[in-house]
Order: structure tokens, then sequence, then C-alpha cells
């Protein structure tokens, strides 16, 4: 499964970040057509974003768009934009019900269709409404094509009548419910912005937090935020360690027939081997070891 | 396309561009280019201005570019977008010329 800790948004009507936000290396570039862009500049915004997603720089890294509400006079264009440009992943916006995402994905499928596009774009379902809480394992469950669901939080406590907090209660049952969704469906899950760039400590205490729920990532709102983020979520020294370890055991056991080992008097069974896997892999994509190490 | 009215895309901010389109009577292009990177970019500048307003298959138009070192991209997409609302065309773009 792909690696996404850190999903960076950049206003698609910002034209330096647009044409320098890959150079971050956040594990998702994202670019958003919908709250950053004023009305009037959605068309020319649409074209920055379409051409930035077929430029050379964006090729080696993951592309996602949050596109406009199929039911504003907007939401069609970008589609047929960011489709045809090649975006690997379309962030709906609001998605309250299954029928967002499968009219976003019945548009998608006839341009896919039209253009002769054969791979398939993923989708991204932001959850930030207290019905789409409630409906998010539906929703996670409902389309293929969808990669993850994400808390969208400010629009969220707006439904909840209340605001956000530096200790996030008020996001609790939201983030509980996505991501018992998302893992039931088995798909990704991803936690919502944290706006107050200056708040290192809050944002690292966030950060803490939602890695020791299980979310996979976040959405960040500044490149100042990526190092913070794939450093709480690179893995310790002794996990890599012993990560290796119960891979060393897990083949063992395999070439000499034994059904299970164990390390240290603890069993070695499938859910740890694929927690040492998913160990490796953090570890190689943060650059804590390289091929000589294993 | 045929240019209806004066429209223009872009900022002045660093990194971006501003296009100011007009039309004009007489069947051609016309640039005129200010760009802080003029001397060494100028001419590549002036010949992707043109690239793409021929197959935007565009003519009787004035072109007015202040440049402040755009990458390649954003001029074309600011040029591109100029041009469709100049065309009143930005609801429905033909994007296999864009």
């Amino acid at each position: 499964m792909k690696l996404r800790r850190s999903m960076l948004f950049v206003p698609g009507a910002n034209t330096a970040m647009v044409c320098n936000a890959y150079v971050y290396k956040p594990d998702t570039v994202m670019f958003d057509l919908e709250d950053s862009v004023a009305l009037s500049e959605k068309d020319s915004a649409r074209l920055m974003v379409y051409h930035a997603l077929k430029h050379f720089a964006y090729q080696d890294i993951e592309t996602a768009v949050r596109v406009n509400s199929l039911d504003s006079p907007y939401g069609l264009l970008d589609l047929e934009a960011v489709v045809r440009a090649g975006t690997d992943i379309v962030r709906l916006p609001k998605t309250d019900t299954i029928d967002d995402v499968l009219d976003m994905q019945n548009a998608i499928e006839k341009i896919e269709k039209k253009i002769g596009r054969t791979k398939k774009t993923k989708l991204l379902a932001a959850i930030e409404s207290a019905q789409g809480v409630v409906n998010a394992v539906d929703i996670a469950r409902c389309s293929t094509r969808l990669m993850g669901i994400a808390l969208g939080a400010e629009d969220y406590v707006r439904d909840l009548r209340t605001q956000r907090t530096k200790e996030g209660n008020e996001l609790t049952a939201a983030r509980a419910q996505i991501l018992l969704a998302a893992r039931a469906a088995k798909i990704q899950a991803f936690d919502s912005v944290f706006s107050d760039v200056r708040d290192k400590d809050g944002f690292i205490a966030e950060v803490k937090k939602i890695k020791n729920l299980g979310f996979d990532g976040k959405s960040l709102v500044n490149p100042n935020q990526i190092y913070t983020l794939h450093d709480i979520y690179a893995p310790t020294k002794e996990e890599i360690e012993w990560a290796f370890e119960v891979i060393e055991a897990a083949d063992h056991a395999k070439k000499n027939g034994l059904g299970v080992v164990s390390i240290d008097g603890r069993m070695v069974d499938a859910p740890i081997i694929a927690r040492a896997e998913y160990t490796i892999d953090l570890a190689r994509t943060s650059g804590l070891i390289g091929e000589e190490d294993e | 396309m045929t240019v209806i009215n004066s429209a223009h895309a872009g900022t002045l901010e660093s990194s971006d561009v501003y296009i100011q389109i007009n039309p004009i009577d007489e069947d051609m292009v016309e640039i005129e280019l200010e760009s802080s990177v003029e001397e060494l970019y100028g001419e590549m500048i002036e010949e992707l201005i043109r690239d793409t307003l021929k197959n935007m298959k565009v003519s009787y138009v004035n072109v007015k570019v202040q440049d402040k070192g755009a990458m390649d991209l954003v001029i074309k997409a600011r040029l591109q977008s100029a041009i469709l609302r100049a065309c009143q065309m930005s609801r429905n773009p033909d994007w296999s010329v864009l």
C-alpha cells in the first residue's frame, strides 16, 4: 500500500505554490480548486492545475485534486480538466452520502471513456458533516475507486455547532468513525488540516495523537509541516530492528516448514508479520534504511 | 476562435504573468512583451505565445504580456484563460487545443 503520510494542499490559484510544491516532497500534492479559489478565478486556476499536472515536475509524485461540487457550475469542468491531465486522485468536496461518491465516479468514468484513459482515476472522499460521519461505513465501501476517506474538520465542527480546540475532543467521534470505516473497507484514513502554522507544539501533539489512533496521514496546509510530520511517522531504530527480526524469523519458519514461530517468547503470526513489513516500508520511504540494510 | 471582447488573466506577483487580450481589426497577432527576464527568454516567451494562439486558432488579436518570471506552464495557463474569457468560451473550452 502506498504511504500517504503527508497530503499537501496547494491552492490552485497560487502560482508560486503550484509551480514549486513538488520540491517539498510531500507523499501527495493535493491541488485545490474548491474553497481556496475565488469564484472569479475558477477558470484560470483550473487551467493552471491542468498544465501543472501535465508538467514533467509532477510525473514522479502522486497528485490529487480537490474539485468543486458537481452541483456547482465548476465541478464537471474541473473533472474534465484534471482527468484529462492525468491526476492520480480526485478528492471529492463534502461527501455526505454514497450518491456523492457514485455520481462523481460516473462522471469520471464517462470522461475516461471519452478520452481513452485506461488508468483508473482514484477517489478520496472528504467527510465534513455529521451526516457524512454517520454514513462513513457505507461511503468507504461503496466504490472500488476509493483509496481513502478524509476528515474535513472545519466544516464538520460548524455542522456540530461547536469549534475546534487544541485538545480536539470535538473530533473524537468523527475520527473514530472514519478510522473504523476505512479499516473495515481496507482503505486509508486521513486526518484534517492543522491550520495554525505558527503553533508547532500544537501540530506535533496532534500528529502524535492521530498517528497513535491509526491514521495513515494528514492533510497539510504548509510545506513546513511536512518534515515534522514525516519525523513523527518515521519508525524508531528499535522498531526497525524488531521488524527485521520478525521478517527473518518468519522466513526461517517458512523455509523449515514451521507453521508458527516465536521471538522472545511471543508468537509471530500473520498480523505481526504484516506490521513488520509496514514498518520496513515506512523506514525505507523515510530514508532510514537503504537496500544494503535489507 | 473569435476574440469578442477585451479580457485579462493573471497577476503581477512574482512567478506570475499578467496578460491582457484586445480584439483588433487586422488578421494578425500583435504581441507587446514586458518581462523581467526578457533578455534571456524574450524570444522563447513570444514563440510560446504564438504557438498557443495558433493551436487555439486565434487571430485578430493584441496580446499585452507583463511577465514576472513565470514558468512556461503559467504563461500558457494565463494566456489560455484570457483568450477563453475574451472569446466567451470559458464554460465550454475545447480541451483538444489546450
